[in-house]
């Protein structure tokens, strides 16, 4: 097994403070000028494409005050549409999340013909504007579908379109991990007498949960956010299947920029909160940070 | 180790340096390039931006190739932007250059009047201000299975109607304006006008974003009725779309209005291009691409199917207020039909 990232970085931090106390050489310097320079980039770079704009989003939707803030938020269309959204994104993340790790393992553990094709396809659906994805999925699985199987309309289109758009992933991340998995101890355990079902529960899983719920957790805030690939086929219909980006979309066109922030605003920080809570899930059970 | 934190103090501050040397000659470049594209277009080339909502798009086409082939317009350039109409409003709001504007409907207009990006006086010329013309039409399955003729047919059990979202779409504030319209003009009350609504409303199995992707969802097998412009019906047809198009005997003028911006770089190519669209060579061309010309002389060459009854948005007290009435969103007309509508679903 490869060190953690994190004690990586720790020893490479020890050595390079030590060898900057120890005297001068070229290489020593440079080392340190990216000590200082790296960091101040990063934050500025963050600042400028994450921390900035969501600041001025966040800024937007309290513009016309809380009560307007709470208005937007607890207006019935927005109520229903973040309903809808949250649940379905749940639903999405914990169901490709199975899905996920059983690709990953036949694409790690498993040799056959064409595996290195499956393993570049995964990857397509980010590829895929998600419009594209959207009308595909329509003529696949809506009215005219060649397969007889219609979810055009209707909330399973939303968890189709979702499990689509998020299923890279949910793969990408676990699949790296299972490849670095020591198969030794699942061989010494099966030698010990361990059941297959018991080297599973206890000796994989353990290992690739964290990088099962870091997956689970980018599916969901990338789910919560979707709008291209989910407004064909679901029909968009208010109260019925009309998700969360559709409602605030629709409140941007209608000049009202205010809502549709504030109901953004939701979105981010359901989003957040679920990303620190998997975080907090890792450290609580002493997972190191994998991903 | 002091000499060495004055080397490194030095090494980082001449690796700033070169940074700071380096992002302002990437700046100059980049200033330079700026400079130099309106530049180049102010001399003999002359480049227009154009800037309009999305069903036009095919339009435009025709109409930029014969307006290059005027003295007028020989050596004009376009460089041209469609989206939804609200969108492409708000993008030009924020900063969008556009020198001549095309949207589907005027208060997307009126939102650069606001932004005095647009004269106010924009609609005081001989067409209101108006390019082309338009009507709400019905599209139905190739040879109209589900017998679709009126207004009333649309809510008989069975039929699935498609329209786009009102919020969202200008396209959608048509139809439903249609609709009720079309209720008033055949002596119902306005009570009974917004009861037809909800079971309008009622019968719509989606809602897509925009007209564009309305189409693309009823093509693709969704409803058996498709609330839409004339035009892009008309534009589905010639493109072989299995559909039929049936002129309801009540519905509403569409009036796509047009302007040249306040502040575009370039005004008197912009308004060259704005007379010829306007010209009767220009309207030729809308109406051989599907729109209704606003020149009459124009419009007699073609023969658009007359219905019944032909009535405007400002028989219904014009934009600004049938947006406040209808489409404020969780509390106009419409808003409060689908709450009622949504309510009933989730208690059924």
């Amino acid at each position: 097994m490869s060190p953690p990232p994190v004690a990586e970085a720790q020893r490479l931090s020890i050595s390079t403070a030590t060898l900057a106390g120890a005297g001068a050489s070229p290489r020593r310097r440079r080392r340190s000028v990216g000590r200082v320079v790296g960091p101040g980039l990063a934050v500025t770079y963050l600042s400028l494409l994450v921390v900035l704009p969501l600041a001025a989003l966040v800024g937007k939707a309290f513009s016309g005050g809380w009560g307007s803030f709470w208005s937007a938020v607890s207006a019935p269309e927005a109520v229903a549409a973040l309903k809808l959204t949250l649940l379905s994104s749940l639903a999405v993340a914990a169901f490709n999340g199975v899905a996920g790790l059983v690709i990953a393992w036949v694409l790690v553990r498993d040799e056959f013909r064409g595996k290195a094709l499956i393993n570049a396809v995964i990857d397509l659906p980010f590829a895929l504007p998600t419009i594209v994805a959207g009308l595909t999925l329509l003529t696949l699985y809506g009215p005219n579908s060649p397969f007889h199987l219609n979810v055009g309309n209707a909330k399973w289109g939303i968890l189709f379109a979702l499990a689509f758009v998020t299923l890279p992933f949910s793969v990408r991340s676990v699949q790296p991990v299972l490849a670095e998995l020591d198969r030794e101890t699942e061989e010494a355990a099966a030698s010990l007498g361990a059941s297959s079902g018991r080297v599973l529960w206890r000796i994989i899983l353990p290992g690739l949960a964290p990088a099962m719920l870091a997956g689970a957790g980018l599916a969901f805030a990338r789910a919560v956010g979707e709008y291209g690939s989910v407004v064909l086929i679901s029909g968009n219909v208010p109260f019925k299947t009309e998700v969360a980006s559709s409602w605030i979309f629709s409140l941007s066109q209608s000049d009202e920029l205010g809502a549709a922030a504030a109901v953004s605003v939701v979105l981010v920080l359901v989003a957040l909160l679920v990303l620190l809570g998997i975080g907090l899930l890792r450290r609580r059970f002493d997972i190191p940070e994998s991903v | 180790m002091v000499p060495v934190q004055i080397l490194l103090g030095t090494h980082s501050l001449s690796t700033r340096k070169r940074r700071i040397g380096g992002g302002a000659a990437v700046l100059a470049a980049a200033l330079a390039v700026g400079v130099g594209i309106p530049a180049t277009a102010g001399a003999a080339t002359g480049s227009v931006d154009l800037v309009a909502y999305s069903t036009p798009k095919p339009a435009f086409a025709a109409l930029i190739a014969a307006f290059n082939a005027t003295t007028a317009g020989k050596s004009v350039t376009f460089s041209q932007s469609f989206g939804p109409s609200g969108a492409q409003a708000t993008a030009v709001v924020n900063g969008l250059p556009s020198d001549v504007l095309n949207f589907s409907l005027a208060p997307d207009m009126n939102k650069l009047v606001k932004a005095g990006i647009v004269s106010s006086k924009w609609s005081a010329t001989p067409t209101e201000g108006m390019v082309t013309n338009s009507i709400v039409s019905f599209v139905v399955r190739k040879g109209n299975p589900k017998h679709i003729t009126n207004w009333a047919s649309l809510v008989k059990s069975g039929v699935q109607v498609i329209t786009p979202n009102p919020f969202s779409s200008g396209s959608a504030k048509w139809n439903l304006m249609a609709a009720y319209g079309a209720q008033l003009n055949q002596g119902k009350t306005k009570a009974q006008a917004t009861a037809y609504l909800t079971n309008l409303l009622k019968h719509t199995v989606a809602q897509p974003s925009s007209a564009s992707t309305a189409l693309q969802t009823f093509v693709s097998g969704e409803g058996d009725v498709l609330l839409d412009y004339e035009d892009d019906a008309l534009y589905a047809q010639k493109k072989g779309e299995a559909v039929t198009i049936i002129t309801p005997p009540q519905t509403i003028l569409i009036q796509n209005p047009i302007a040249v911006s306040l502040k575009a770089v370039n005004p008197s190519a912009a308004k060259a291009f704005e007379a010829y669209l306007l010209s009767p060579a220009g309207q030729k061309i809308w109406g051989q691409q599907g729109y209704r010309p606003v020149l009459p002389k124009v419009a007699a060459q073609f023969k658009f199917p007359k219905p019944t009854t032909l009535f405007t948005i400002d028989s219904l007290g014009g934009w600004t207020k049938v947006n406040t009435v209808f489409f404020t969103p969780t509390t106009g007309v419409v808003a409060t039909i689908e709450q009622g509508l949504g309510v009933s679903t989730a208690s059924s």
